[in-house]
């Protein structure tokens, strides 16, 4: 049985904080950072990052193109 | 790891103005995406519209018309009609297409241009403060409809999609939304079909998008994607309208 | 031999469009210019030239459908009269805002407000001061025969790429609608893409290659900074404009005691007029501006050393005469003869005016 994992790396500066890419995680991964970034604006991180299994939903809804999603496939 | 998605190299790196959570990022990395995907850079002109999308040039890397307010299927009309050999797309809000830009819209769609048209309705003026558009709904709250649009006193909301696909020169009449990943996916495809047809020529292509305005509407991006689903989708119905059939010539 | 052709001043801009090189024109009936479209329906140029013709639902699409061809670095051409110019107003400002180059023909009629379809002159301050919003510009070019809207429509285009600048053929129902041979001599063929892309490659939008940044052709910029130096780039240009485009016409000038100036139609009548001076052996000499804007100024200013007076013949309530006036400074009298509403004045008529001018 393969096992998927994923990551995302978020171009925090680009980031504006909407929340969007949070509700659109099906594994409940994401979430808005606590610090702000310089513009002031909150950050998406990844809080539950062990649960990523890189279906991309969060980029692919990410208004302003701030999310590289990365996915590997390791076999047990 | 291998790298399963990023931005589309015809993004530019600038950071685009748009509101947190505004649909116009999302649509604009759809169309920067399904051009780069079919190898168009180099031969797609873009034309954009006055309102929150006027500097839709500075985000994706190719060549841009900025057309006067509503004016921009006149413009994509002479480019195209010049340059047919090139993919020629409008960029417009629902103020721009079908407000002041009724006219050249409708006689555009109806000659049958081998456009697509790009039309991010969110029922509102977004960039001059959120004033009622022709697609506010009834009961909503604007800065020119403060105790909300009455039919009385401001008329009703409409739906140009529907109008247009009546007219003989469109071939293809779609309605989408960009909320969710499934849905920016299906809005992907509409897109893509709508430059397809541009480039082999079929006719006029309207794909309208649904779009949430949260400063407008005063929500959060969160909450204006929910609200947009509990109230625009029941009267702008989502899906295709016309199918992607050629217009009879 | 020469190809010579009798035909109406309308007609010779349809053929001059076809022969000068013209990628397209957009445009909507409107007397008294529609023989312009409708000779282009006939003539089907898109089947020999390649050169696009289309009706446009309005005159407000059909300049904005030149804005698009402008953008695309094509020779592209609009023609209306006087109402339709007025519903260009804003796509003229916004093709001068973004540095476009393009001709637009004003058949000019009788107005205000819908008017006549008689022929006038007053569109003059509309043509010359900018008839839409914003610091700009046109070259205007003022046909006074038939001839001369073939000649000009190569002009325009010239002009117009020259500077990118939008230009106005300032003509009116009188030479639109009469008919006069026209030697056909001059002729050339459409720009081909590759020649476009080496002449407009650093600004027209044809689509963006990888070895240049992409175009963008917009008239907006919200830094105030950047906009304040594009507007001063846009007058620099329009000082070359002024230093090197000035044309004008002069007629019995050189003892002129009295100077007639008139443009367009109204110079035929008054060159009628001059002759009808001399015969009774009056120094009267005519001066006629073809470009109206940049506009003969300093030509004038130096007439006002020589003549004793100005009599501005022009088909309106005395526009021209405004840029007379401001030239001779009020070193001799200006005055003005004028009809309106489609009225003509006769040779006669203009002759009896600057006799009680100089009588008075």
């Amino acid at each position: 049985m393969a096992n998927i994992k994923g990551t995302i790396t978020v171009d925090v500066e680009r980031c504006k904080g909407c929340g969007v890419c949070v509700g659109a995680c099906p594994f409940d991964v994401l979430a808005l950072s606590s610090e702000v970034n310089g513009k002031g604006y909150p950050f998406v991180c990844q809080a539950r990052g062990e649960a990523c299994t890189g279906c991309a939903n969060c980029a692919v809804v990410c208004p302003d193109g701030c999310i590289e999603v990365f996915r590997e496939i390791c076999k047990k | 790891m291998d790298k399963v998605y990023s931005r589309s190299a015809l993004l530019t790196d600038n950071v685009m103005h748009y509101c947190p959570g505004c649909s116009h990022g999302t649509i604009h990395k759809l169309v920067a995406e399904v051009i780069e995907e079919m190898g168009l850079q180099a031969d797609t002109i873009g034309v954009s519209p006055v309102g929150c999308s006027v500097f839709a040039y500075n985000y994706i890397d190719i060549d841009w018309i900025q057309a006067a307010h509503g004016r921009a299927c006149a413009v994509a009309t002479a480019v195209k009609r010049l340059t047919p050999e090139k993919m020629v797309f409008t960029y417009q809000g629902d103020g721009d297409l079908s407000a002041i830009g009724t006219a050249e819209t409708i006689h555009a769609c109806n000659r049958g241009e081998n456009i697509a048209v790009i039309y991010v309705n969110n029922a509102i003026y977004g960039m001059t403060g959120g004033q009622m558009a022709p697609t506010t709904l009834l009961g909503m709250k604007t800065a020119t409809s403060p105790q909300g649009r009455e039919a009385a006193i401001h008329g009703y909301p409409y739906k140009i999609a529907e109008m247009v696909s009546h007219l003989d020169g469109v071939c293809y009449v779609t309605r989408q939304s960009v909320q969710s990943p499934a849905a920016v996916r299906k809005a992907k495809k509409a897109i893509r079909q709508a430059f397809e047809n541009s480039m082999a020529g079929r006719g006029l292509s309207f794909v309208e998008i649904v779009s949430s305005c949260n400063s407008g509407w005063k929500l959060s991006p969160v909450e204006a994607n929910r609200w947009m689903e509990e109230s625009m989708f029941p009267f702008y119905k989502l899906g295709d309208i016309k199918a992607g059939t050629p217009a009879a010539i | 031999m020469q190809e010579v052709k009798l035909i109406k001043g309308n007609e010779a801009v349809a053929l001059g469009a076809i022969r000068s090189g013209c990628d397209g024109y957009f445009g909507y009936p409107i007397t008294p210019q529609s023989e312009v479209l409708e000779t282009l329906m006939e003539l089907r140029p898109w089947e020999t030239t390649g050169m696009v013709v289309l009706q446009a639902e309005s005159e407000v699409a059909s300049i904005n459908m030149v804005y698009g061809g402008a953008a695309c670095g094509k020779r592209v051409m609009t023609s209306s009269s006087s109402p339709g110019i007025s519903l260009m107003a804003e796509g003229i400002s916004y093709l001068a805002g973004a540095e476009l180059p393009c001709l637009i023909v004003n058949v000019q009629r009788g107005g205000p407000g819908l008017g006549t379809i008689q022929p006038s002159q007053a569109d003059y301050f509309q043509a010359v001061k900018g008839c839409g919003h914003g610091d700009y510009n046109m070259i205007v070019l003022a046909p006074a025969s038939v001839q001369e809207m073939y000649d000009f429509v190569f002009d325009g285009f010239d002009l117009a790429f020259k500077y990118r600048v939008p230009v106005m053929m300032l003509s009116d129902g009188i030479i639109g609608q009469m008919m006069e041979k026209v030697v056909m001599s001059r002729s050339r063929a459409r720009w081909t893409a590759e020649e476009i892309k080496q002449m407009s490659d650093s600004w027209a939008t044809v689509g963006k290659p990888q070895t240049r940044a992409r175009n963008i052709c917009s008239s907006l910029e919200l830094d105030s900074q950047i906009m304040e130096q594009r507007n001063l780039a846009l007058q620099a240009r329009y000082e070359e404009i002024k230093k090197n485009e000035v044309r004008f016409e002069e007629i019995e000038i050189d003892d002129a005691e009295y100077v007639i100036v008139a443009f367009g139609s109204s110079a035929r009548i008054a060159s009628e007029a001059v002759s009808l001076a001399r015969a009774e052996g009056l120094k009267v000499g005519l001066l006629r501006p073809i470009t109206l804007w940049p506009f003969p100024s300093a030509r004038i200013a130096e007439l006002a050393g020589q003549a004793k007076g100005f009599l501005v013949a022009e088909l309106n309530a005395g526009q021209m005469v405004e840029d007379i006036r401001l030239a001779v400074d009020g070193r001799v009298p200006v005055i003005h003869f004028g009809r309106m509403g489609g009225m003509i004045y006769s040779p006669d008529e203009i002759l009896k005016a600057l006799k009680e001018q100089s009588n008075g």
